[in-house]
């Protein structure tokens, strides 16, 4: 197997919640380019995967290992994994009542920058990215006056996670069940969003119930994980079998 | 810590105990056991702020003409006469031998003012400041200001304050005396018709703090808004009181007090509305939220409405509780470190208080003031 250090290399992952196995030796890798999607029943371990792999608290990791660009990123903070290009976007993205979206954007785009050795962008740089961002997502123009989150229907936070991921340019996108509540046209919003970062060294995984999201971001491979391991992988067309047939039996295969 | 040859104030026997319902949370023996000098000579002005307006000092409770400008609405130091009920004003009453008193005649806006207490001494001293504010009919007026020191001392400032009909003032203050001092204010404001007080009160320092509010509303459509923003570590107690009388009807009030309290540092919020039989139409509001930093913070909130008139609208929140680890999370995963992510969230919890602070030179003073305090935590 040609060996490239630039890609997500999930080897032998198990981690618990509590006394509670959710992933059970997950094996999987995405190579640089590539948008590999995940599907699978629910309670499968799908949000854990993303969990574990942006670093949230609660989360025990109990074997296997991690590697991205060459790091292991499970022994690094959350902040330290998004500064090395790993963007998660949340399947319930979180309310900050008196933080204007803006100043939070901004502080994370900076912290990001900062710790890559880049100069900080001044307000008013920024602005100019952050508004020909807003202008091509087809947000409204208040979207960066207002408080993070608060008020904002399910499309528009959803829409927000997008708009962060363009101006955070990561090379990993973990998105967790970001089409879930979704309707056709926030979907589309959202999925032009991702394939306007594709190329280059930029892949991504999608994590998804449901097929409608790949007809609008089109994978390289999809896999099916159930009972917390990859227990199919293949093509697009993998996820056009899982719609007409369902799950039922998987976890046999 | 009492020295040989320093007096013990007969008025100090009449410091409230916690029997007293209104020092139930907050207890001043650590004050009663400490003798204080009355008669401190004029300290080291140390590091004053500027704003960049007409600026009042005080050093050690007395004025400073060297280091004050001179404004045209400054009075005379007048002795204060018998002073009511409450007990630290009255010791006040006893002890007081400065304080400003400024008289804007009506409908003279007088721009801003900033008034400076700073102390510095060799020993224990206290001081009992009376400062007076008239604001005649529709007349204006900025004050800011702004309490330090160093060492231990203990400040016992009384402020009264007259607006008349449609008069304004906005107050803001900034507590900041040092760690090692206790500082005991008493504000009391007479609000007419169409008159408005608008206030802000930031409390960083102080050993022991109390900013103890009695706001009367007399004349309809009066309004009055008191906030307060208590950001406490150590072992520092702050204590935010308010009473708020609506004796007339149509007023409006409103309170929002928040509180940050880290290590074995205590906040007291007790805030009281009421409403007298001839106060229909009032319409009042408190919300009072604290976040624990630490196990070891406590947060005592007693809210009380008490109610007369039977058409009005009051209603009164309080919050305790600490960091969401929900939100960290989410600030970090975006590349924000912990500590910026911290910081972050609990500047985002003091916005509401800050509100009232329209004027920018002082938001950039407590804006300094507010940052300097993570720099240091």
């Amino acid at each position: 197997m040609f060996l490239d250090t630039d890609m997500l290399e999930i080897k032998n992952l198990t981690a618990r919640i509590g006394d509670k196995e959710i992933l059970r030796g997950l094996d999987l890798t995405v190579p640089d380019g590539e948008i590999h999607a995940i599907m699978g029943p629910n309670g499968a371990g799908k949000s854990t995967l993303s969990y574990v792999l942006s670093g949230r608290e609660g989360y025990e990791v109990t074997g296997g290992a991690v590697i991205y660009n060459g790091q292991d990123i499970l022994a690094m903070a959350p902040e330290a994994r998004a500064a090395a290009g790993i963007f998660l976007a949340f399947q319930y993205p979180v309310e900050l009542p008196g933080v204007g979206n803006a100043n939070f954007i901004r502080t994370a785009v900076n912290a990001v920058r900062r710790a890559r050795g880049q100069d900080e962008l001044d307000a008013v740089a920024f602005l100019k990215l952050a508004r020909a961002a807003v202008a091509s997502l087809a947000m409204p123009d208040d979207m960066l006056k207002r408080n993070v989150n608060v008020g904002f229907s399910g499309g528009e936070k959803k829409r927000n996670e997008v708009l962060q991921m363009a101006l955070l340019r990561p090379s990993l996108a973990i998105l967790d069940e970001t089409d879930s509540g979704l309707d056709i046209d926030a979907l589309k919003i959202v999925a032009d969003g991702v394939n306007a970062l594709r190329g280059g060294t930029f892949s991504s995984l999608v994590i998804t119930h449901y097929q409608r999201l790949l007809d609008h971001i089109v994978p390289d491979y999809v896999h099916v994980l159930a009972a917390g391991r990859i227990v199919r992988s293949g093509g697009p067309e993998l996820a056009l079998e899982l719609e007409a047939h369902g799950y039922a039996g998987l976890e046999a295969a | 810590m009492a020295m040989p040859g320093w007096r013990l104030p007969e008025t100090m026997t009449a410091l409230p105990t916690r029997k007293l319902e209104a020092f139930r949370y907050t207890d001043l023996r650590a004050l009663a056991a400490i003798s204080f000098a009355t008669n401190m000579a004029t300290g080291q002005a140390g590091d004053l702020p500027a704003l960049g307006i007409p600026r009042l000092v005080f050093l050690n409770g007395r004025f400073s003409a060297a280091h004050s400008d001179t404004i045209p609405f400054t009075r005379d130091f007048t002795p204060v006469a018998d002073d009511g009920a409450l007990p630290l004003a009255q010791i006040n009453a006893g002890e007081a031998q400065d304080g400003i008193t400024l008289d804007i005649s009506e409908g003279v806006d007088a721009g801003a003012v900033l008034l400076v207490s700073h102390a510095a001494g060799t020993g224990p001293f206290a001081f009992h400041p009376r400062h007076r504010i008239t604001l005649g009919a529709g007349a204006r007026l900025v004050l800011v200001e702004v309490a330090q020191g160093d060492g231990v001392y203990w400040h016992n400032p009384v402020t009264d304050i007259v607006l008349h009909e449609g008069a304004k003032l906005a107050h803001y203050r900034l507590q900041d005396e040092s760690r090692e001092a206790f500082h005991l204010a008493t504000i009391r404001v007479n609000i007419a018709g169409l008159a408005a007080y608008e206030s802000f009160t930031a409390c960083l320092g102080a050993k022991l703090s109390r900013a103890e509010f009695h706001a009367r509303l007399h004349g309809a459509r009066a309004h009055a808004h008191i906030n307060a923003a208590q950001i406490l570590g150590t072992t520092q107690l702050g204590d935010f009181t308010t009473v708020i009388n609506h004796a007339a009807p149509d007023c409006a009030s409103r309170q929002t007090v928040k509180s940050v309290l880290s290590g074995a540092a205590r906040g007291v919020f007790q805030g009281r509305i009421e409403v007298d039989r001839v106060a229909q139409k009032t319409d009042g509001y408190q919300m009072t939220q604290a976040l624990l930093l630490s196990p070891g913070a406590e947060m005592d909130i007693k809210p009380e409405l008490q109610i007369f008139a039977d058409d009005v609208k009051c209603s009164h929140g309080a919050t305790i509780g600490a960091l969401d680890p929900e939100q960290i999370f989410y600030l970090r995963s975006r590349g924000i470190p912990e500590a910026q992510a911290r910081e972050m969230l609990i500047r985002a919890f003091l916005d509401e208080a800050l509100e009232p602070v329209s004027f920018a030179p002082a938001r950039e003073l407590f804006e300094a003031k507010i940052a300097a305090w993570w720099a240091g935590t």
